[in-house]
């Protein structure tokens, strides 16, 4: 080290004064400042999402309007982060339906497995992840809101399942 | 080895399973030998309480010489036998019949209340194949309505016949069957009658797979979340075991305890079914004071504080005896106990948790309590039984399940009632009579017993006979109690409640002293041997010890109203022995404080604080049952609403009122003091001999007023289900025909039953089995609610 800079310390003090390294940074700056851009307007401008993405959740439905789930309760059992709360009774009709089907937000960690647990496609994670909330208690949120999220995405999740569907 | 073994024991043999050597007993199968060593062996028939029927093919197992995989639940151990229950033969047929069971179960895991705990479920984990090679058309099978307990799914089932061979078996109705054969089998009921069996609630346990599975239970929990804590049934004295699985604070459904002493793998459908009870509309979830008319719900201190200061002021202004305090006879041992401390506390003795006794006059001459006078166990192996006023199949079922076993295995059987009950199994002699002659047909067979005994009479049991010579019926009774090497006579809740009790209780005493058999109660409630142990009767202090001069007890109560009362648990207007005496004595009470689990019209009306209490599963305690045995149990769910368990309820008021040493700080500390107060030999059954009162013949329509099925206590009376089921819907007043034609109500299917002033309408049977001149009218019910004692005079009137 010694003997390496004694040998260019008069080199230094030049490159120093000569700004070669502000130069060196400005010619990496100036290779970019002609290339296509990479860098996106969010929120307006919105990056490619794999058909996989798991954001919010939803429950869907048939496309005769009668709701998938069965109230099997294996989402539930499977939530690592005990994310879902499920209450079942026999409707009128004779099926097993929910009477209350509760995902607290805080807990999720949009693992998937509820979604993979199901056996009739019903708990889906959308490709929502803008979404907050002003209020603590608004991180619950229940079945009806489950259900309107899945009717309002539905084209987009049948498609993504479809895509999905030859690696299953 | 296998010669050594031999000669020590020469009933046994060696076999090999899985290269281990194992002794069994000669003439045993496979299958017992190898659950007892912990080699599991897949099945779905087999089950150690029925027979065998070797039908799923599941338990095939290699067998080293044998041809074929043979079966382990059929198949008899012989000596040397090689077996082997993993090899490759036996692992290819098990899953051979793995395949073809899951040929036509459907894949509706996701929705089936069994799924989790589904030995279909598990076993085809192990023996299944990933894919199913059958793609034809699944069978399809309508489903059948088993009433209201059970719900079918009749496509999932296997043909196993666990549920036909445990009805026929076990509950002692042949209700379902198998229709058709291979795959056009049909489990399914005979002629389409439902299945009626006051057991039939232990098929959903028998069935490997969810074709039966519970109807109240149904679609609302999973057998994965639900915790699972240990309870007694708080219905009979019997005190069943169980399990109260529940889920998020609340009961979800109630199964089965194994114990072979009490209730072996068993349990009755009003113990199964009953936790719904608890979660009625009529809950009282808050305490309730009445101001100026008005009920106001109100803080635990007002209404302690309130409580508090209108038993003080009845004391105060009355003196402690015109207090008294009626306890439920399913009240727990501690509940109880502090009931009896906090009245005696107050200066009152007056505090009976024997609400439907009718006659008291011998009580200072009955044992500590009321004991079955042997092991329930023991009911198996009776050879003989004189049951009076007793009708277990609707009163204690598991006494009924043990007693039928004892009468297939060739025991005689033998009832005095006032009518013949159907039961399922040979019963030796029904002696049917009025309530008014019972005492004397009991004196005749106590007569044949004295003549060949001829031995002197005791002192006034010439008078009961009252002319009345043993007829062949009495002989037949007295001959087998005397043949029998292990017999017994029992008492049932109608001798307790029956006017002339004494006499019943004093002769069954000495029938059984003559024949040399057995003698014991089979008592009302869950807990009336804990109620005497513990102090919850007017005649004995906690322990058992003898009051000086006892209190007044819970008819005598009521008959000479008191200015305060103090109910536990109890509905007034159908727990008690004469209801419209009761609803008079309490509505007119200065103080009525009542401790209860429900809000009801009746409370509404003659309490002034209603206290919310634990219900079913909400409250820790103890029970003590026929036998003695005492059987704790721990809270399980917290109460509803602001209820709390009435042990506490009782504390904080024995504080609020200033009396020493209720700091308890648990049940348990409650129950170690009643323990220190327990004699050594409570357990003694016999009764020493009062020349009781002869039993006069009315002349007239006599009442038997007896607790119907589900109609015991306030939980059953609240569950939905069981009320739906057919023997909670028979509300009906029964005569014989002879008195209907005497009568005149042959044709009638109403009638008017009065007592006194009070009358009400009620749908008439006319029944072979009653005897003449009894007339069933059921306690326990809304309907028969406003009428009087439970036995007694009554009138009918057509209408």
């Amino acid at each position: 080290m010694s003997t390496r800079a004694s040998h260019s310390r008069i080199g230094d003090l030049a490159r120093t004064f000569l700004l070669v390294e502000l130069l060196r940074g400005l010619r990496l700056t100036g290779r970019n400042l002609f290339r296509r851009k990479v860098t996106i307007q969010y929120p307006e401008e919105k990056g490619p999402q794999s058909p996989r993405f798991r954001g919010l959740h939803a429950l869907r439905r048939y496309p005769n309007g009668e709701e998938r789930c069965i109230a099997c309760k294996l989402c539930e059992a499977v939530c690592p982060a005990l994310a879902i709360t499920i209450d079942s009774e026999q409707r009128e009709d004779g099926t097993r339906r929910t009477t209350r089907y509760d995902i607290d937000l805080f807990k999720c960690i949009y693992c998937g497995f509820c979604e993979e647990s199901c056996p009739v496609d019903s708990i889906v994670e959308t490709r929502i992840f803008e979404y907050h909330m002003e209020d603590r208690s608004e991180r619950i949120i229940s079945k009806d809101r489950l259900l309107a999220i899945g009717e309002q995405y539905e084209a987009q999740l049948a498609r993504d399942r479809q895509q999905d569907a030859p690696y299953r | 080895m296998t010669d050594k073994a031999e000669a020590s024991n020469p009933d046994h043999v060696t076999i090999q399973v899985d290269g281990v050597e194992m002794q069994a007993p000669k003439g045993a199968m496979i299958i017992e030998v190898t659950d007892r060593n912990g080699v599991h062996v897949p099945r779905f028939c087999y089950h150690r309480k029925l027979s065998i029927a070797a039908n799923c093919r599941m338990c095939l197992v290699d067998v080293e010489k044998a041809p074929k995989p043979l079966p382990a639940c059929a198949t008899p151990v012989a000596d040397g036998m090689k077996i082997s229950t993993r090899s490759e033969r036996a692992l290819k047929a098990q899953k051979g019949v793995m395949e073809f069971l899951l040929i036509n179960h459907p894949l509706d895991c996701p929705i089936c209340d069994q799924g989790g705990e589904c030995e279909l479920q598990d076993l085809a984990l192990g023996y299944g194949r990933g894919v199913s090679r059958f793609t034809e058309r699944k069978r399809v099978v309508k489903d059948e309505n088993l009433g209201p307990l059970i719900a079918t799914e009749m496509t999932r089932c296997i043909h196993c016949t666990r549920c036909v061979r445990f009805l026929d078996e076990v509950a002692g109705e042949r209700e379902l069957g198998g229709m058709g054969r291979g795959e056009h089998t049909e489990i399914s009921t005979l002629v389409g009658l439902g299945v009626h069996s006051e057991m039939s609630g232990n098929v959903i346990d028998l069935c490997p797979v969810g074709a039966l599975t519970s109807r109240p239970y149904r679609f609302t929990a999973r057998a994965w979340e639900m915790l699972s804590h240990p309870g007694v049934s708080p219905h009979d004295c019997v005190g069943s075991n169980l399990q109260l699985h529940h889920l998020r604070g609340r009961i979800k459904r109630v199964v089965p305890r194994d114990n072979e002493a009490i209730n072996e793998c068993w349990l009755a459908d009003r113990d199964r079914f009953s936790y719904e009870g608890a979660y009625s509309e009529d809950r009282l979830e808050r305490p309730r004071i009445k101001r100026d008319g008005q009920w106001q719900d109100c803080s635990w201190e007002d209404a302690l504080e309130a409580a508090a200061g209108a038993l003080m002021q009845v004391v105060e202004q009355h003196g402690g005896e015109q207090l008294g305090a009626l306890v439920s006879p399913s009240a727990t041992v501690e509940e109880q106990y502090l009931a009896g401390r906090l009245m005696r506390a107050l200066g009152s003795r007056n505090v009976d948790a024997r609400l439907r006794t009718g006659d008291v006059s011998d009580q200072v001459l009955r044992p500590a309590y009321p004991a079955l006078g042997l092991p329930l166990a023991d009911i198996d192996t009776l050879d003989a039984a004189l049951l009076v006023g007793s009708n277990p199949r609707a009163e204690q079922p598991i006494v009924n399940h043990r007693l039928r076993k004892a009468a297939l295995g060739g025991a005689a059987i033998h009832y005095l009632n006032p009518r013949r009950h159907d039961f399922n199994y040979p019963v030796a002699e029904q002696l049917v009579a009025a309530p008014s002659t019972l005492v004397s047909r009991l004196a005749a067979v106590a007569a044949v017993l004295l003549e060949e005994r001829a031995g002197e009479a005791p002192a006034g049991f010439r008078e009961l006979l009252a002319g009345e010579t043993p007829d062949d019926q009495a002989r037949a009774v007295a001959g087998a109690l005397r043949e029998a090497g292990h017999a017994a006579v029992m008492l049932g809740p109608l001798t307790e409640a029956h006017p002339q009790g004494a006499a019943l209780r004093a002769l069954a005493g000495l029938v059984a002293d003559l024949s040399g058999a057995s003698v014991g109660y089979l008592s009302e409630g869950a807990n009336t041997a804990g109620a005497w142990l513990a102090g919850a009767v007017p005649h004995r202090q906690a322990g058992g010890k003898a009051e000086s001069s006892p209190g007044l007890d819970a008819v005598a109560m009521l008959a000479e109203p008191r200015k305060g009362y103090l109910l536990l648990g109890v509905e007034p207007e159908l727990d008690c022995w004469d209801s419209a005496t009761a609803m008079a004595s309490l509505q007119q009470a200065q103080t009525v404080v009542a401790l209860t689990a429900y809000v009801t019209p009746a409370l509404e009306a003659c309490a002034n604080v209603l206290l919310p209490m634990g219900a079913f599963g909400e409250t820790s305690g103890t029970f003590v049952n026929a036998e003695g045995t005492w059987q704790s149990f721990p809270g399980v769910t917290s109460p509803l609403g602001e209820a709390r368990p009435a042990w506490k309820v009782l504390r904080v008021l024995g504080n609020v009122l200033q009396l020493g040493g209720f700091e308890y700080q648990s049940s348990e500390a409650v129950l170690a003091e009643l323990h220190a107060l327990l004699p050594e030999d409570a357990g003694e059954t016999r009764m020493a001999w009062q020349a009781p009162a002869a039993g006069q013949d009315s002349g007239g329509l006599e009442r038997v007023g007896l607790l119907p099925l589900y109609g015991t206590d306030p939980l059953v009376r609240r569950a939905g289900s069981l009320q739906q089921t057919r023997q909670a819907r028979d509300r009906s007043v029964r005569i014989s025909p002879a008195t209907a034609e005497r009568l005149q109500l042959a044709g009638a299917d109403a009638v008017e039953v009065i007592q006194g002033d009070q009358h009400v309408r009620m749908p008439l049977v006319v029944d072979e089995g009653m005897a003449d001149d009894a007339v069933w009218v059921p306690a326990g019910i809304r309907e028969t609610a406003a009428l009087g004692p439970a036995f007694g005079p009554v009138e009918l009137k057509g209408v």
